[in-house]
């Protein structure tokens, strides 16, 4: 009795997967109704641009630059600590267990090349989402006394309208002939 | 003449193994109840890329996978290196994510058809291209809900 016992344990040891499938969440923008480009009106300094060519170099704001800065320079697109002219505006707004709060209107636009390798898409995506993960862990600890994640559902909406996830990702445009 | 035998002193008593079987068909239902069987033989190679700031997928039943990457090693010769999707069992081309993604809402109830996540096993080495086909795709499909699966690592 044992025995088979035993051979099917070590059977069932041998096949089964622990593992949980992580990964990083984001939402795709909805498709265009019809074919009318929409050309939204965003200010100049609203916008973040973030280019990866296809040797994978990052070109930030209009300036080469090493992925490792990349968090640094997000945040302070998004904070703009100093009111600088030339990074986001902010806008007041009533936010449920804040009040009045100011909220970025920055916009982070990522932009990839065809030829782009993924690995440092995902840097990239991880660098900027991780970024927003910080801002809004810091703020709930200075409120709540607790990490972002640990927050109830309700709590967790007004952080996430304090910062606000605004990474845009660009139409695709296939620019010379590498696929 | 004593009806009791002293028992006479011969080492340490063996340990009783009665007890066993139901600690083994403990462990043995244990692993049943908690083991996935691999539904998806692999075609393509997938090698995730690393992240920080991953979350968990919640429920299993909601989300379909795409898996993208060179082909795995008995394709190659037919195929080349260069990637490709799979879908399901099989090697699919970028019109069949429609199909693909409804066959998987159908497959919802009323109510779950929204919550429908994809995740994205795309192989490290992947060039962008073919995952912004892949993304034009779903949002065609309206699927909107991704996730690009990642493996956990603390820092880079």
């Amino acid at each position: 009795m044992a025995d088979i016992a035993f051979l099917l344990l070590i059977f069932f040891l041998v096949t089964t997967t622990m593992n949980v499938d992580t990964g990083l969440q984001r939402l795709l923008p909805p498709m265009p109704e019809d074919d009318t480009q929409v050309e939204q009106d965003v200010k100049q300094r609203n916008i973040l641009t973030v280019l990866v060519n296809k040797s994978d170099r990052l070109l930030v704001g209009g300036e080469p630059m090493d992925v490792t800065m990349l968090r640094e320079k997000t945040r302070e697109f998004i904070t703009n600590p100093n009111n600088d002219l030339d990074l986001p505006e902010k806008q007041v707004e009533n936010i449920e267990y804040f009040g009045p709060m100011e909220v970025s209107r920055g916009v982070i636009s990522l932009q990839n090349d065809r030829g782009t390798s993924y690995k440092m898409y995902m840097i990239v995506q991880n660098e900027l989402i991780a970024t927003y993960d910080e801002l809004r862990n810091e703020l709930s600890t200075t409120r709540f006394g607790k990490k972002y994640g640990d927050l109830n559902e309700d709590e967790q909406k007004a952080v996430q309208k304090v910062y606000p996830l605004r990474i845009s990702e660009a139409e695709p445009k296939s620019i010379g002939g590498r696929k | 003449m004593s009806k009791f035998k002293k028992k006479t002193d011969k080492g340490t008593p063996s340990i009783s193994t009665a007890s066993l079987p139901d600690i083994v068909f403990m462990l043995l239902f244990f692993f049943m109840v908690s083991t996935t069987m691999r539904d998806t033989e692999m075609m393509v190679q997938v090698r995730l890329p690393e992240a920080t700031q991953v979350a968990k997928l919640e429920k299993k039943s909601l989300v379909s996978h795409i898996f993208i990457g060179a082909p795995s090693r008995q394709y190659q010769a037919l195929l080349g290196t260069d990637s490709r999707i799979q879908l399901n069992d099989s090697f699919k081309t970028l019109v069949d994510i429609r199909d693909f993604i409804s066959s998987e809402r159908d497959a919802l109830g009323e109510a779950d058809k929204a919550k429908l996540t994809t995740s994205l096993k795309i192989d490290e080495d992947t060039r962008m291209g073919i995952v912004d086909d892949v993304k034009q795709e779903l949002r065609k499909a309206s699927a909107l809900k991704i996730s690009y699966a990642a493996r956990r690592v603390e820092n880079f």
